[in-house]
């Protein structure tokens, strides 16, 4: 199956896949860079996106409120989260705050389970968006393009709100060291809560985007966190360029592996991050001595 | 370390000594009751869990299945057959004497009772629980499997630790065939019977020398099935695999395996993908525009399937499978069962169901007829051979690989238009007799192993 179209078409692939994983990723590295906490439950918030997108999408049967309304839910819960558990855990030690996490993902997963069972639902994409699009090299499905779009676009939302805006500023001090913002009187604590929401919420999004690609099941957060993970690595904790330049390259990785041999795909992805651990163990765009 | 002097050290270890007193004295009490309860179970040697298991007025089944990950909504369908099959051997219900007649209420005078863990659908979480159940509730009787993978996990270890075990879902080739054990038994269909039935019926429909897409999912079951059923087309028509798609259980993103399927000319996308993998594929490669221009066919049929993708996409499809519900207009026994089924869980039962209930039923009638919970007298009941009733007719074992000779069932998907009712997916086309769909029973390496 090596030919030139089929190697664009797994190019093409890789770059969705890529965004997507992006996406996702951007959202753990801020929260990991920011409050020092690796949310294992980040998974279990992608999921809860598409499971309060599906509602919302059931009562309405409108794919923009879906969207909204998802995000909004996840970034609730995101926050509700910090304040109730996650800033008891700031103090202590690392393996407190993955045990909570991993727990809170699998409160979250069976409760999904309990009430909506584990058949997979789907949420159609929007009439507009159904169907193919030729690009010429290949037939490609038209709401999947739209997905890279979307995503694409979330992405620069994220990236002016972290980089153009005065709380973008502040988060980003946090991430260098957030006992000298602390110092210098600003709220730390409120913004952690707020980094919390909006890192869940990127989650939550990319969850309800991804919906009508791979419809949803109690258990669709689980792979996904895996491969975050491997982004973040791969990126460099704490960076979101890390996170968008990290999950393009896993994309491109499991694409153009696939093409050869797909049952080496994730095996390359994981040599990938062994060699950025070893050749440059803080990412690739990561610093020394961020937490 | 003056601490050691003081009397405080000195009670403790007082303390101790009494508790290794106390060890020992339940260590010659533990013997004793062995000595008893060997002279009790007649010229029968302690074995396995027996006769600890079946010393008491209740006996225990332990089960490992999969309720979370890519096979939990057939894992669930198969905890409620197991459990209707357990009311039913202690209530004495009339489906089960037909099966067992020997079967009055419980099973020797003992009431049955069924324990069950989350396998995640993964081996070495089924063998630690299964193991656990052995050590704490001292089961007579081990199931669970919605994977191949597991099920030849616990085949070993149930010959290892010498308790029977009847499969759960089973597809692979291997698990009757190079990994079968003694004390193991299969009820269902798997890849070898299944390409042998759906195989003349494809090249009947659409003749000889067409391209074929595989996609497999990268263990023994989909590695065994895809081989079957490419041997056979291959074989008795010439048909050609262009690509086989191997990804790992639990796959949701598809498109790479499916711009691979796109771009390779295929015609046939033969998807060996089972539980949610099959799912979304199949979804997914709707999206991608391969169906409706390849046409879709299911070896190796997943319960639920068209619930799940919706019967727009599985109308047309061909599948072969172990039990649809709509087989109750053939057999009575299958009248029973649906009925019995549908009043308890509010839904027809799926081919897992079907299967779960079948295993246990088996089991009640092998262990009454044998008249003992002895596991070798058990197995040499199930290795008679005889013929008995089930939901799909008569059947028997094979004693050479522990393989239930059973028919298999050929469906097509119902257009949406045409189904009769909301659970009306799938119509029979063809109940194909299992004898000639089976290879020799050496042939796929099966050595059983010791008794004891």
């Amino acid at each position: 199956m090596v030919n030139w179209p089929n190697f664009i078409s797994q190019l093409f692939n890789g770059l969705v896949l890529g965004a997507l994983l992006a996406l996702i990723s951007s959202g753990l590295t801020i929260i990991y860079g920011t409050l020092g906490v690796l949310n294992l439950a980040h998974g279990a918030m992608f999921m809860l996106g598409g499971y309060a997108g599906w509602v919302a999408y059931t009562y309405t049967g409108s794919f923009i409120v879906a969207l909204v309304a998802g995000s909004l839910f996840v970034m609730l819960v995101g926050v509700v989260m910090e304040r109730v558990i996650i800033r008891h855990f700031y103090a202590r030690p690392h393996e407190d705050q993955l045990l909570v996490t991993f727990g809170l993902g699998i409160v979250f997963v069976e409760t999904v389970r309990f009430f909506f069972g584990s058949l997979s639902q789907s949420v159609p994409a929007p009439p507009p968006l159904v169907g193919i699009t030729p690009l010429g090299f290949m037939f490609y499905p038209t709401y999947r393009l739209a997905l890279l779009g979307i995503v694409i676009v979330a992405l620069i939302v994220l990236y002016l709100v972290l980089y153009r805006t005065r709380i973008g500023m502040i988060v980003r001090a946090g991430i260098e060291d957030s006992a000298m913002v602390d110092a210098l009187g600003i709220d730390v604590y409120k913004v952690f809560m707020l980094v919390f929401g909006i890192g869940a919420m990127a989650a939550g999004f990319a969850g309800i985007v991804n919906a009508p690609v791979v419809s949803i099941a109690p258990d669709v957060g689980e792979a996904i966190l895996v491969q975050t993970f491997v982004v973040v690595v791969i990126g460099g904790v704490g960076s979101f360029p890390g996170a968008v330049l990290g999950g393009l390259i896993a994309g491109e990785i499991i694409s153009i592996t696939s093409m050869f041999n797909p049952g080496y795909s994730y095996v390359m992805l994981f040599v990938a991050m062994t060699l950025v651990l070893v050749l440059r163990p803080y990412g690739l765009l990561g610093t020394a001595g961020r937490e | 370390m003056a601490h050691c002097q003081s009397p405080f050290a000195r009670t403790l270890s007082r303390r101790a000594m009494l508790r290794q007193a106390a060890l020992v004295t339940a260590g010659f009490s533990t013997l004793s009751s062995r000595f008893t309860s060997h002279a009790w179970a007649g010229d029968h040697p302690a074995i396995g869990t027996y006769p600890a298991g079946s010393s008491g007025d209740t006996v225990n089944i332990g089960a490992a299945v999969p309720r979370t990950g890519s096979y939990a909504v057939q894992g669930e369908d198969e905890l409620k057959g197991w459990q209707l099959a357990v009311e039913h051997i202690n209530s004495g219900d009339a489906l089960i004497r037909a099966i067992a007649p020997k079967v009055t209420k419980g099973l020797l005078g003992k009431k049955v009772n069924l324990l069950a863990a989350d396998s995640g659908a993964k081996p070495n979480q089924a063998v630690q629980e299964i193991q656990t159940f052995i050590n704490q509730h001292k089961i007579v009787l081990m199931t669970g499997s919605t994977s191949s993978a597991v099920a030849v996990a616990l085949n070993k270890f149930a010959q290892r630790e010498k308790v029977l075990y009847v499969t759960g879902i089973s597809g692979s080739n291997d698990t009757t065939g190079k990994d079968c054990v003694r004390y193991g038994f299969r009820q269902n269909f798997y890849g070898e019977t299944a390409a042998n039935a759906i195989g003349p019926l494809l090249v009947k429909q659409f003749g000889k020398n067409r391209k074929a897409a595989f996609m497999t999912p990268d263990y023994t079951y989909g590695h065994t099935v895809t081989k079957s059923v490419n041997d056979y087309l291959g074989k008795n028509a010439g048909w050609e695999m262009v690509t086989n798609q191997v990804s790992p259980l639990g796959t949701q993103d598809f498109s790479q395996y499916l711009t691979n399927i796109a771009n390779s000319g295929a015609e046939f996308l033969i998807n060996v993908n089972w539980g949610r993998d099959a799912v979304l594929s199949i979804q997914q490669a709707k999206q991608f525009g391969i169906l409706p221009k390849m046409t879709l066919v299911v070896p190796y049929q997943i319960p639920f399937l068209a619930k799940e993708t919706g019967a727009g996409l599985t109308a047309g499809v061909l599948a072969a499978t172990d039990f649809w519900w709509t087989l109750q207009d053939k057999y009575p026994l299958a009248k029973m069962f649906v009925e019995a089924f549908d009043k308890k869980y509010g839904y027809k039962p799926e081919w897992g169901a079907n299967n779960a209930y079948m295993s246990f039923a088996i089991w009640a009638r092998m262990v009454s007829e044998a008249g003992s919970f002895y596991p070798p007298d058990i197995i040499k009941q199930y290795e008679k051979g005889e013929t008995f009733p089930s939901t799909v007719g008569d059947v028997h074992f094979r004693k050479e690989d522990h393989q239930l000779v059973r028919p298999v069932v050929i469906v097509r998907g119902k257009k949406p238009s045409d189904m009769k009712n909301k659970e009306d997916y799938w119509e029979v086309l063809e109940v194909v007799p299992g004898e000639a769909l089976m290879q020799k029973p050496d042939a796929f390496g099966c050595n059983l192993g010791d008794y004891t």
